[in-house]
């Protein structure tokens, strides 16, 4: 059965399994790998995307869920402003360690900015603790998503 | 590849004593250092690069490339290598870069003698050799530089990635490259003094960033090859367990299962996609037999624990045998007992263990996030059937390590299923096969007996130790023939404090799970262990903590002065808003010295939060100021994700944790506020991925003993405990 859906800006066309987590499809028929497989059960964040704009968990969102719909990965999410914001905060305040966790980091980042551009620490709280980090950068984290505001209300973006 | 270099991987190994004797001094390293040469002269490999060694490659348009030969799981060598040779080769850090060296035994870790990466080494082990092959591709550029312009070279001096004639000469280093080619390689470069850095010593931004930002960043796990298939593998719950029954052919029917391979210790399906493995897993309904090994199918953790016990109660392999306790009993004015335990904790990457391994006729090829290239080309090896100068090691980048990766299980697993099989195998453990495979920091019980002398000091100390052995474990090291482990008892037997009556000893107890290296290894209980009994001592003794160990470290002024500036930039001693508490402590691990002061309050439920966390660190010269103060925040977090969660449980002999719901790590809400003070030094590098873990769970239970009056004794912290009693 061939599933339509939007990735990265690109019609795609898949024939597989429609339920399949979404995850599989990105890494394995697209050949997407940032998006990571980390707990399989929507529990650690490593895999989150965006379906039409929202952070969701693909290593738990079925393919089926995915079709007719826009998905957007940390390969494409640097084409918004704000995906690039977040992205050059990363850098800047040298966020990665390890840096298998950080796809999903960004993504979350860049939905709760594109929800609330001036989020605040409780924010932050509430919209990042569903991604665990085993190194420890979330201090960094915290730090660069407001850094990534300041840049977006600069711009008046 | 140099097949006499790769040999020398496989002689005997004790990580215990080589990490030891390469602790001592950055002198004691250059001792037999050799630059890794191939040729007399540096003979470049193509005419458009100088690489007058294994670990720099010049190019004309000026780029300088750093091979890297550690392997990258966080703690930033990506960056720190290319730094030291880049500082003494005076290059433009703006056009140095870092390439992952492939497993060659010219990249082996000279701390270890084998390309491997761990025991908090890299940064100790190569702060002069690659300084060194810095400053000897420097002399070859100025060299060259000096013959051109007919000067001795003495005249010349070198900035940013040109070179500087005494009447405003200047040449970039890439137009260089032909000519240093030339030059013969000087054998004892000379170094800069550490007034001079203008690299090392400043906050330097990681390299591997932007791969890390934007998906490209290529873990084991995104590794492919044409026709390669994915295997999920389910382990026996212990060796010596079988197959009882499983339906094959109905795993064979799931939609893209290729083959059902049974091998010694489980059974794998291999399938075009990770999610028809899994289906065809979970249609094998594999059962199995545990009743070859009756008391492992039965093993329980209240079973652990009475093993330990034991191995406490009888333990004879003495460690530190001084002074005379009965003696110091006999004198005291106090004395006082207590028995500490803690669990079998899991690494939990947030990379799942994987492999993908291609084994063909004469050759193999494996690609892999591992701590250990050059061993891995080794086990390899042996598991294909082909010479290990036929072995490619890919070692892509790791998403975590702790110790984990330096284990081989999911190695050997790919290896055996692609020989079997002829495929390209990536084997992916899921979270719950990573949870369950074993290679655990070992659970630990210990007695304590300790005696203030009429003046309140600690006179005397006895621990006894019972613990599982990770020398006997590893595979690559042995108990030395006294029975002490010295992983069991390490911060224990080397205890610091000024304690003229001492005893130390060790009681091996196996209850069967697989140990192995876990961030700070025996370190992570050890100092819980001591800073917490410590910490009692103190209060037995109606002294303030801080200056109860200051007062008995009086021949440890590195310790002192880290205790000293974490406490003065925690405010120690000084007013704390209402119902928050400090709790301190410090350790000697891996060359550096590192005292945390905790931050606590306790909620109505029990459970503590930590506010925040100053840490004070000596870890003598320093390379890259940013990765320091990250690597400490690092260990802190993942300290006190064991301290308030991890435990590793065991039931019917099996393992109960399965995933985060109930292997729990530390979110961002519950990440403290870290500062981290270094303290200004001359001393050799200490190293940095591991030391601040070991002072962090006893500073946060120091603190719930200020916050409450209840000491916590066993790890994780029981909220239940702490709960306000009336």
């Amino acid at each position: 059965m061939s599933i339509q859906l939007t990735v990265n800006g690109q019609a795609t066309s898949l024939d597989a399994d429609p339920d399949m987590p979404l995850l599989w499809a990105l890494r394995e028929d697209l050949r997407l790998t940032g998006t990571k497989f980390g707990c399989g059960m929507a529990l650690c964040g490593a895999c989150t995307v965006h379906l039409d704009g929202q952070p969701v968990r693909a290593c738990s969102t079925p393919l089926s869920a995915a079709a007719g719909k826009k998905v957007t990965t940390i390969e494409g999410v640097g084409a918004s402003k704000t995906g690039r914001a977040v992205q050059a905060s990363w850098v800047k305040l040298d966020v990665p360690q390890c840096g298998y966790c950080q796809s999903g980091q960004i993504m979350s980042a860049c939905a709760l900015l594109a929800a609330k551009k001036k989020p605040s620490d409780a924010d932050i709280d509430q919209a990042m603790s569903g991604n665990l980090c085993r190194c420890g950068t979330y201090n960094q984290i915290r730090v660069a998503i407001h850094d990534a505001s300041a840049t977006l209300s600069q711009k008046g973006a | 590849m140099d097949a006499r270099h790769t040999a020398s991987a496989s002689a005997p190994l004790n990580r215990r004593q080589l990490l030891k004797a390469g602790a001592g001094s950055a002198a004691a390293l250059s001792i037999g250092f050799a630059l890794p040469l191939s040729p007399r002269q540096a003979q470049a490999q193509a005419s458009n690069t100088f690489a007058p060694h294994a670990w720099l490659r010049l190019t004309p348009d000026n780029r300088v490339t750093v091979l890297c030969g550690s392997s990258e799981m966080g703690q930033g060598v990506l960056t720190a290598i290319p730094m030291l040779l880049a500082e003494e080769l005076d290059a433009d850090w703006r056009l140095v870069g870092v390439e992952q060296a492939p497993a060659d035994g010219r990249f082996n870790n000279p701390m270890f003698g084998m390309q491997a990466t761990g025991g908090s080494t890299t940064v100790r082990a190569h702060w002069t050799p690659l300084r060194q092959a810095g400053a000897a591709a420097r002399e070859m550029l100025v060299a060259a530089a000096a013959a051109q312009w007919q000067l001795p070279a003495a005249q010349l001096r070198t900035e940013r990635g040109h070179v500087l004639g005494p009447t405003g000469q200047k040449v970039a280093y890439g137009a260089l490259v032909a000519a240093a080619s030339q030059q013969l390689v000087p054998s004892a470069p000379k170094l800069k003094a550490s007034a001079d850095f203008k690299i090392l010593g400043r906050p330097t931004r990681r390299l591997d960033s932007p791969a890390k930002t934007n998906g490209t960043a290529r873990f084991g796990i995104d590794a492919q090859v044409e026709g390669m298939v994915i295997a999920v593998l389910s382990r026996a719950p212990f060796e010596g367990a079988k197959p009882k029954g499983m339906d094959e052919a109905a795993a064979r029917a799931v939609k893209g299962v290729v083959q059902v391979i049974t091998l010694p210790f489980g059974v794998a399906v291999l399938a075009q996609g990770y999610w028809a493995a899994q289906q065809g897993r979970q249609a094998l309904k594999l059962e199995w037999d545990l009743s070859a090994k009756p008391e492992q199918a039965a093993l329980s953790t209240a079973q652990v624990s009475a093993l330990l016990q034991q191995g406490a109660e009888q333990a004879s392999a003495v460690a530190v045998d001084q002074g005379n306790l009965k003696h110091a009993v006999a004198e005291s004015s106090k004395t006082l007992n207590a028995r500490y335990e803690v669990p079998y904790l899991a690494h939990a990457c947030m990379e799942p263990l994987n492999c993908l391994a291609w084994v063909q006729a004469d050759r193999a090829e494996v690609w892999t996030g591992t701590q250990g290239s050059g061993p891995t080309q080794m086990v390899v090896s042996q598991v294909a059937g082909v010479p290990q100068a036929n072995v490619k090691v890919n070692t892509s980048l790791l998403g975590g390590g702790f110790g984990r990766r330096f284990a081989h299980d999911v190695t050997i697993a790919a290896t055996l299923l692609s020989k079997i099989s002829g495929r390209p195998v990536k084997l992916i453990y899921d979270r719950a096969d990573d949870m369950a495979a074993g290679f655990y920091r070992p659970a630990s019980v210990v007695q304590f007996e300790g005696a203030l002398d009429a003046q309140g000091r600690p006179s005397m100390l006895r621990a006894d130790v019972g613990s599982p052995s990770i020398m006997a474990a590893s595979g690559f090291m042995k108990i030395p023939e006294n029975g002490v482990d010295s992983m069991a008892v390490e911060g224990l037997a080397d205890q610091p404090y000024d304690i003229a009556n001492l005893r130390i000893a060790y009681g091996r107890a196996e209850p069967g799970p697989q140990v192995w290296f876990w961030r700070s290894v025996g370190h992570s209980q050890n100092a819980f262990f001591l800073e917490s009994f410590i910490d009692e001592m103190a209060h037995a003794a109606g002294a303030d903590p801080l200056q109860f160990r200051l007062a008995a470290l009086s021949k440890q002024p590195r310790l002192q002065a880290v205790l000293r500036l974490a406490a003065s930039k925690a405010g120690w001693g000084k007013k704390l808003p209402k119902g928050v508490f400090h709790g301190i402590a410090v350790a000697e691990s891996f060359g550096s010295f590192v005292a945390e002061v905790a931050e606590v309050s306790i909620g109505k439920d029990g459970v503590p939060k930590v506010h925040r966390v100053v840490a004070a660190v000596d870890c003598g010269q320093t390379v890259n100021p940013l990765t320091i103060q990250h690597q400490v925040e690092s260990a802190i977090c993942y300290g006190l994700s064991a301290a308030l969660y991890g435990k590793i449980t065991h039931k019917d002999g099996r393992v109960e944790q399965s995933n985060f719901h109930d292997y729990p790590v530390l979110r961002l809400s519950e990440m403290p506020k870290v500062d981290v003070h270094l303290v200004a030094s001359q001393e050799a590098p200490g190293g940095i991925g591991e030391p601040g873990t070991p002072p962090l769970a006893p500073a946060v239970t120091n603190a719930i003993f200020a916050a409450t009056g209840v000491r916590v004794r066993q790890l994780p912290i029981d909220p239940a405990l702490l709960i306000k009693k009336g």
